[in-house]
């Protein structure tokens, strides 16, 4: 029925228990002025404890995890979440802890994983104040611009973003005050360096890279692209959203990069939550380690404190320390793995992209047919052109419990659907996800409406997009019934 | 009726212009949902951004086809932005007194605009 | 090397190489050049079992304070009803993805969706996004939107706002060119005022609100949601944005995070609100379903014209709150608010019968107020009070302390706090 629990509402029923009043009590109007004081108390719903555990419990029915099936959507690494990471983020000694209080276990723990997030990226030192992986590119470009003007060089505003770059890039550009220059790929899916040699000049303030980038490929320029930036007195800026592949294989500060940011949701296993809370760490080389936020936590005498205090730093870019929970998942995780476990995470995401793009190539277009890393985009185009599109075919996917892979991204290829299977899926999972595959792109071409008006077995079929913009209801009390 | 680069439409009476999208624009944007206006009384800059016109998945920047001053925005595409879909060229989005006459020359005709769009594919 | 989260066998690895046709996981690499290759094992300490792991976690827990908190300033001890983590604890909920296959996705929708209708009522704002990172940084959008839609470049931060939000708001005021200033001018783009300010103080919203308004700059708020429970909406008020941390709402305080920012504006701010925002449509069949909308305001469409580069909103600590309010309901936040003024106030009078704290304001306040302590150095009993077990409050300068007093102390532990400052 897809009630909303508004209307499931009992006036006078209640699910609360708070302890009676023990102290004496005074009345409200003698401690607080009437006027400030509400004049209608808000409206939150009415129900029993078994009424809001039955919403919930219905609606996570409604939900797919990574525990319901695979989840191969590229860009996003969605690995499995090791539970014992769950139940020891959930320690008293942790939840309980307030930031003002003397937590010699976290600072210990914060300054262990600044230290393994830098020997992981090749980076002489880190933050874990950014709350997000759009948070630390925002975060590592406004070093990028304290760093020029520091150096007497405010003109430094450009920054060069390829366009196969994911849109956080350039609008987080804008938000640390600099500009997008736009560059081209070049036919094998790298950064074109005519293009890129083109858009040098005095105004350059760095590049943006994905390494592999966002169609899953390593650029093989790397060293070329560094030499070229940073003889023109630019920054390399790594964006980290796709480190899975090279743990242990290559480090982003050994090809060159100054800057990076980590997605601990992504690479180190974090649960996404649905949409966050993520963690976006920021690695910087030691010219840069000035202008890192405070506080960072530092290593003397014996012990972790919080320091770092410098009259270049950018500041603070969130309140406190970051989201200390993830970042507890994110330690447990690297401690449960090890040099080689995180070694053969990224050789088994780099293996099964490779695995699962060998079969779906007999009967799918792959946009770039070379070796991939950790994940590939292939194309619905030629789908498309018989009235089958990409979105299509992904909400055929859902019928079939299967969650799509991430589709119209990257922007420059048509028709997009980029794979990412993780390094946690088994053979035979990728095995029976090639085989669903083959079974739509063969109803796409006997029974096209199946297709087209898919999803047809879930809670909801396709939804109203265009009603939902030109008339948002976004409250329960927005409707007009 | 003269076109720019960026798929507008602009048309002139005297000194007075109005702007409007074209229906190649429409049709490549899909449903339209939302038109995000300049305000009465801006100055734009020919060939600068103004504005933007959003559909479900994508958004498009407006472009000043003309420099001058916005007189009137088309208030109607508030609430009603669909009409941009259904009559492109009925429904103006912004009137514009422009300021230098010459910048017409550098518009498309309606013939050169249709070739234009031929080669957009 | 196979671990415990990999499963393929060497004889299913070496399937797949077949199948890919090369000789080595190695070969997948060659595009990597061997210059930039490390030769080497990564330098981190040995891996863990799943037992050693625990035990070294719980070590690192215990090493840590704990007790009774009477610490606030943002981050509050409040009570978490176990039907909180029984829901988050679902790996339908923890593990999904942001929803953007909506037909897969109700469940995370139609929480975002209740969520959104809960904060507009707390509030008494129109709209509500899906929810920013922090209290201070939904201040920092809400200072981003007011600057656009007014075209100004100042910023008036007023009465005692958060130290930890004005360090914010400074960093990213640099970047974007904006100026925080002392006086409502002209070009004063917005007021930023909070309530209960950063002493537990209770401001005078309508006289900042119609200063803001007389020079035509938006009034934002950032609040505590529990006082919402018994304190006016900021929207009586004639604030135009209403933002805050909502830990307190069901959510650990986990040393400053994860917890969420709630941003709730007046519906004329629609299409420039920041981060992921759920609306309501129907199916093919006229079925009620729910999905990401506006999203061509969004970094992925609009890249660098954007208004805001947030990808995520904390949506699991969003949806914590969600099932807190709805556990809670229009009562029992009401209680909530009701003892924790009760409570504080209490705690406050014991406190001055003491003779060791002399008042800092005369204003009234809710659930945290600020003393000066006057018996001697206030570290010193600060450490003694730590290391019995109680987190006295947060060191003020000038020899200060403020304290926080949640639904969660009891009258014995506030008798314990007062006796032990004697």
């Amino acid at each position: 029925m897809n009630q909303v629990i508004f209307e499931k509402s009992i006036p006078g029923r209640s699910a609360y228990s708070l302890p009676a009043c023990d102290v004496p009590a005074r009345k409200t109007e003698d401690l607080i002025p009437n006027q400030m004081l509400r004049a209608n108390v808000a409206e939150l719903p009415e129900l029993s404890e078994v009424d809001v555990l039955r919403h919930f419990v219905g609606l996570s029915q409604k939900n797919y995890g990574v525990l319901s099936g695979i989840y191969p959507l590229g860009s996003c690494t969605m690995k499995y979440n090791p539970i014992v990471n769950e139940r020891v983020a959930g320690l008293d000694g942790f939840t309980g802890t307030h930031p003002s209080m003397d937590c010699p276990g976290n600072l210990r723990l914060m300054g262990e994983l600044q230290a393994m997030l830098a020997e992981i990226t090749g980076m002489d030192a880190v933050t874990l104040q950014p709350a997000a992986g759009s948070h630390g590119e925002m975060t590592g470009l406004m070093i990028m611009k304290a760093y020029h003007e520091k150096r007497g060089e405010p003109q430094r505003t450009k920054i060069l973003v390829p366009d196969s770059a994911h849109g956080t890039n350039p609008a987080s550009v804008t938000m640390a005050g600099l500009q997008t220059v736009q560059i081209k790929s070049d036919l094998s899916g790298n950064v074109d360096l005519d293009d890129l040699r083109a858009h040098i000049d005095g105004q350059l303030a760095g590049l943006m890279l994905t390494n592999p980038n966002t169609l899953g490929l390593f650029e093989v320029n790397i060293q070329e692209i560094a030499a070229l930036i940073h003889a023109a007195g630019g920054l390399l800026y790594y964006d980290g959203a796709n480190q899975n592949a090279i743990c242990g294989i290559t480090r982003p500060g050994d090809m060159g990069f100054d800057v990076i940011h980590l997605n601990l949701h992504k690479t180190f296993s974090t649960p996404h939550g649905g949409g966050g809370p993520g963690s976006g760490p920021v690695g910087v080389k030691q010219a840069l380690v000035p202008f890192l936020p405070v506080p960072t936590v530092v290593y003397d005498d014996g012990s972790y404190r919080f320091g770092g205090d410098n009259p270049d730093s950018i500041g603070k870019v969130r309140s406190f320390y970051g989201n200390f929970a993830i970042m507890v998942r994110a330690y447990a995780y690297i401690r449960s793995m090890g040099a080689q476990g995180l070694k053969a995470v990224s050789e088994n995401a780099v293996l099964n992209a490779n695995y699962l793009m060998a079969g779906l190539r007999d009967f799918m277009k792959i946009e770039y047919d070379r070796t991939c890393m950790h994940e590939f985009v292939a194309s619905g185009l030629p789908q498309k052109e018989q009235g089958v599109s990409t979105l299509d075919i992904a909400k055929r996917m859902l019928d079939y419990n299967v969650h799509p892979p991430t589709v119209y991204f990257p922007l420059i290829v048509r028709e997009a659907m980029m794979f990412e299977p993780t390094e946690t899926e088994s053979k035979q999972t990728l095995d029976a996800l090639v085989e669903t595959m083959q079974t739509i792109l063969t109803e796409a071409a006997e029974n096209p409406e199946l297709v087209k008006t898919a999803p047809h077995n879930r809670p909801v079929g396709r939804l109203d997009e265009l009603k939902a913009a030109r008339k948002p209801v976004l409250t329960w009390d927005q409707r007009t019934p | 009726m003269k076109f720019t680069q960026q798929h507008e439409w602009v048309k002139a009476e005297g000194e007075i212009a109005y702007m409007g999208l074209s229906d190649y624009a429409q049709k490549a944007l899909g449903d339209i949902v939302f038109v995000e206006l300049p305000r009465v009384g801006d100055s734009l800059i020919a060939g600068q951004s103004f504005g933007s016109v959003e559909s479900v998945k994508a958004v498009s920047e407006l472009g000043a086809p003309l420099s001058g001053t916005v007189t009137q925005v088309n208030e109607t595409l508030e609430d009603a932005p669909e009409l941009l879909n259904e009559d492109p060229y009925e429904n103006w989005i912004i009137q514009l007194d422009i300021s230098d006459p010459g910048e017409w020359d550098a518009l498309m005709d309606e013939v050169a605009y249709e070739e234009f769009c031929k080669n957009a594919h | 090397m196979p671990t415990s989260y990999i499963p393929n066998t060497k004889a299913e690895q070496d399937e797949m190489l077949a199948a890919i046709g090369v000789a080595a996981v190695e070969d997948l690499f060659a595009d990597i050049p061997e210059a930039v290759r490390l030769r080497r094992d990564l330098n981190l300490p040995p891996a863990r079992s799943e037992g050693e792991l625990v035990a070294h976690m719980q070590a690192l827990a215990n090493e840590n304070a704990s007790g009774t908190c009477f610490a606030g300033g943002g981050i509050y001890d409040h009570f978490i009803p176990a039907a909180v983590s029984e829901i988050i604890g679902r790996q339908e909920f923890y593990s999904a993805y942001t929803p953007y296959q909506a037909e897969m996705s109700q469940g995370t929708l139609q929480t975002i969706f209740e969520y959104q209708t809960m904060i507009c009522r707390l509030t008494g704002m129109d709209i509500s996004n899906a929810s920013l990172y922090d209290g201070a940084t939904a201040c920092v959008e809400a200072m981003l939107i007011a600057a656009d839609v007014t075209r100004r470049n100042e910023i008036v931060l007023a009465g005692a706002i958060h130290p930890e939000y004005i360090a914010v708001i400074k960093t990213y005021a640099r970047f974007r060119n904006l100026r925080i200033t002392d006086e409502i001018t002209d070009n004063c783009a917005a007021v930023i005022a909070q309530n209960p300010n950063y002493y537990g103080l209770l401001e005078d919203l309508e006289t900042i609100g119609q200063a803001a308004k007389a020079k035509g700059a938006l009034f934002i708020v950032s609040v505590d949601p529990i006082s919402l429970g018994i304190l006016e909406t900021p929207a009586a008020f004639g604030a135009d944005i209403v933002v805050g941390e909502g830990q307190a709402l069901g959510n650990p305080m986990n040393f400053g995070g994860p917890g969420f920012g709630f941003f709730a504006c007046k519906a004329a701010y629609m299409r420039k609100v920041p981060g992921r925002i759920v609306g309501e449509t129907t199916d093919a069949n006229g079925k009620r379903g729910f999905l990401l909308t506006l999203q061509a305001r969004e970094q992925h469409i609009r890249r660098e014209k954007a208004g805001s580069n947030i990808c995520s909103n904390q949506a699991l600590c969003a949806l914590a709150a969600t099932v807190y309010m709805s556990i809670m309901g229009k009562e029992g936040l009401r209680k909530v608010a009701e003892l924790c003024l009760q409570k504080a106030h209490y705690l406050y009078d014991a406190l001055l019968a003491t003779g060791k704290f002399a008042p800092r304001f005369t204003a009234p306040f809710f659930k945290e107020f600020a003393l000066t302590y006057t018996g001697g150095d206030i570290k010193t009993i600060y450490n003694t009070m730590r290391d019995n077990g109680m987190t006295p409050g947060i060191i003020l300068p000038d020899n200060g302390l403020l304290i926080a007093v949640t639904e969660k102390r009891t009258k014995a532990e506030m008798d314990v706090y007062a006796r032990s400052v004697r």
